[in-house]
């Protein structure tokens, strides 16, 4: 099966500043992929690409089979902008009645459209009334339109409560789950972890890590810290026991130790008889985001 | 098709509510009746029908209206979608900008036939009450609302490729502003003052009737007057309509609204957005 999109040693260049350096990636139907990458990593850029919106330099794209922004790809593409903007004098049903004419489809289904969203009662109210959540879910709305077979969206649930959030990507898996391929960006890694099958992440437009979680996390191999609590009056008995641990001012010991070392750590300490308490504390997401975004030494 | 019209529905809409539709009407309506009730002095003299004389004066009136209304509505249309961020997203969508520029030309056009018909239908109205022999000056009247409407196309075309250019709506408007100043006041002044200067010479027998169908202002101009033969009404132009034939003038206005319009196609199509 061929994949939906497909990247392949992309390079773009503004003004002799490289925005993004020989990329690969595929995205195949059905499967939601996270960009993750912090302001000026080439997030927006490469998804402009992928839209056809601007030109490349180097590499090739494509979307759906077809090159981007051609006629046959912007037929099965939606997009959702950073910053879902429309005409204030419109009310939401028009504007998603005119999007869907535009994409070939019947009028009727807008209220429909806007009832999946939550925007049911706003439909006949004019979008400039609306707060920045409400036009975040009008643009939801209309990239839901005929099934799309790629859904790019810029930082969709910026502006959206958390409640809305948890909507959100349901409706996300319902479209994967129909065979729709989706490409998300995200600033949070916390955010997307459960709710996408592989996570790329994309630091000074060079693509520095893809994979699952679980492969990002064994990549990193960053450092597991191990946080003791001694026995009572047993402080600096463990203390001369552990000499690589630190003391804290809250009277605990903390150690670091490789992912590897980690089940020989914790025999030893579980040995000694000063020990009161331990805790094993996993890299965190933000931990193993950094890790992959600072590699070049940003 | 069904793409260009629900643009054009859609750009309608938009010009209802920002009150675009309402300001062009008025704005016809009060200008016209103002011109036929000053117009209808000099009737009787000079052998014309009221209404006649009407349209010369209303043709003044349209160069310099009509134009205006077309910069108005248009240097907004690319510029103000840039501004409010709504361009990336209408640009994937399975639609040509082509396709674009059309439905928004089309919904403004319909608004402007709309305002030059109310205009120069409520000063017909006012002048066959008064003289029912004017049914005779119809068919200029018609004359004048179609070449209106091809002048007005050619106008919003033009808006349609400042508002490209300036990517602001602020500079499109500084631009819409500057064009309409320039083909339409500055132009005939420059004309006039060649014309002076040159004393009847080479340059006012030559140059002068390829400058006037140069400029889609006085071709109107030029055509209107020459087919109405109402050349004594309206004095001034008189003399250059009579000496450039009727189908160059016809030529020049059926041509620019395609060449405007092109032309601002042409620079649509390079935006990245």
């Amino acid at each position: 099966m061929t994949s939906t999109l497909t990247i392949s040693h992309l390079t773009k260049r503004f003004a002799g500043v490289e925005a993004l350096r020989d990329v690969s990636l595929t995205v195949d139907a059905g499967q939601r992929v996270a960009l993750l990458g912090h302001n000026g990593a080439g997030k927006s850029t490469m998804m402009k690409i992928i839209l056809g919106l601007i030109p490349f330099d180097g590499g090739a794209v494509t979307v759906c089979g077809a090159a981007p922004g051609s006629a046959a790809a912007r037929a099965q593409v939606a997009y959702l902008p950073e910053n879902a903007a429309f005409h204030p004098a419109l009310t939401g049903e028009e504007q998603i009645r005119h999007y869907l004419s535009l994409r070939g489809e019947k009028p009727a289904q807008a209220v429909d459209l806007l009832a999946r969203v939550g925007l049911g009662d706003a439909a006949k109210r004019r979008i400039g009334t609306y707060s920045k959540g409400m036009r975040q879910r009008v643009g939801l709305a209309q990239a839901l339109i005929g099934k799309p077979r790629l859904l790019v969206l810029d930082e969709p649930t910026s502006g959206l409560d958390p409640v809305s959030r948890r909507d959100f990507y349901a409706l996300l898996d319902d479209l994967a789950a129909g065979g729709t391929a989706i490409l998300l960006s995200s600033h949070a890694l916390t955010e997307v972890e459960a709710r996408t099958d592989r996570i790329l992440i994309l630091s000074g437009g060079r693509l520095m890590a893809q994979g699952t979680l679980s492969d990002l996390r064994r990549k990193a191999a960053l450092p597991v810290a191990i946080s003791v609590a001694p026995a009572a009056g047993q402080r600096d008995a463990l203390a001369q026991a552990l000499p690589m641990a630190r003391a804290n001012g809250d009277g605990r010991l903390h150690l670091d130790c490789a992912q590897d070392d980690k089940l020989a750590v914790l025999a030893r300490i579980t040995g000694l008889p000063q020990v009161a308490d331990l805790e094993v504390i996993p890299p965190s997401l933000e931990d193993i985001y950094s890790h992959f975004s600072r590699r070049d030494g940003q | 098709m069904s793409r260009i019209l629900s643009t054009a529905a859609n750009e309608f809409r938009i010009a209802l509510r920002n009150r675009w539709v309402a300001i062009a009407v008025v704005l016809m309506v009060v200008f016209a009746l103002v011109l036929a009730a000053a117009g209808a002095a000099p009737t009787g003299d000079i052998g014309a029908d009221r209404l006649s004389v009407i349209v010369a004066s209303l043709t003044s009136l349209a160069v310099y209206l009509v134009p205006l209304i077309a910069l108005l509505m248009s240097f907004d249309a690319i510029a103000g979608e840039v501004e409010r961020g709504t361009l990336p997203l209408l640009l994937t969508y399975p639609v040509s900008r082509t396709q674009i520029l059309l439905g928004k030309l089309l919904a403004h056009l319909a608004i402007l036939t709309l305002a030059v018909c109310a205009g120069y239908g409520a000063a017909a109205v006012a002048a066959i009450w008064a003289d029912p022999a004017s049914v005779a000056g119809l068919p200029s009247l018609v004359r004048l609302i179609w070449t209106s409407v091809l002048l007005g196309a050619t106008f919003l075309g033009a808006g349609y490729g400042l508002s490209v250019l300036a990517r602001r709506p602020s500079g499109a408007a500084g631009l819409a502003v500057g064009l309409w100043l320039g083909a339409v006041v500055l132009y005939d002044l420059v004309l006039l003052a060649l014309i002076v200067s040159d004393g009847g010479g080479a340059l006012t027998t030559q140059a002068l009737p390829a400058l006037l169908l140069a400029n889609p202002a006085d071709a109107f101009r030029l055509f209107n007057l020459a087919a109405a033969q109402a050349s004594a009404a309206a004095g001034g132009m008189g003399g250059a309509a009579a000496a450039i034939p009727l189908w160059q003038s016809a030529l020049s206005v059926a041509l620019w609204p395609v060449l405007a319009l092109a032309l601002a196609t042409a620079a649509f199509r390079k935006v990245t957005p």
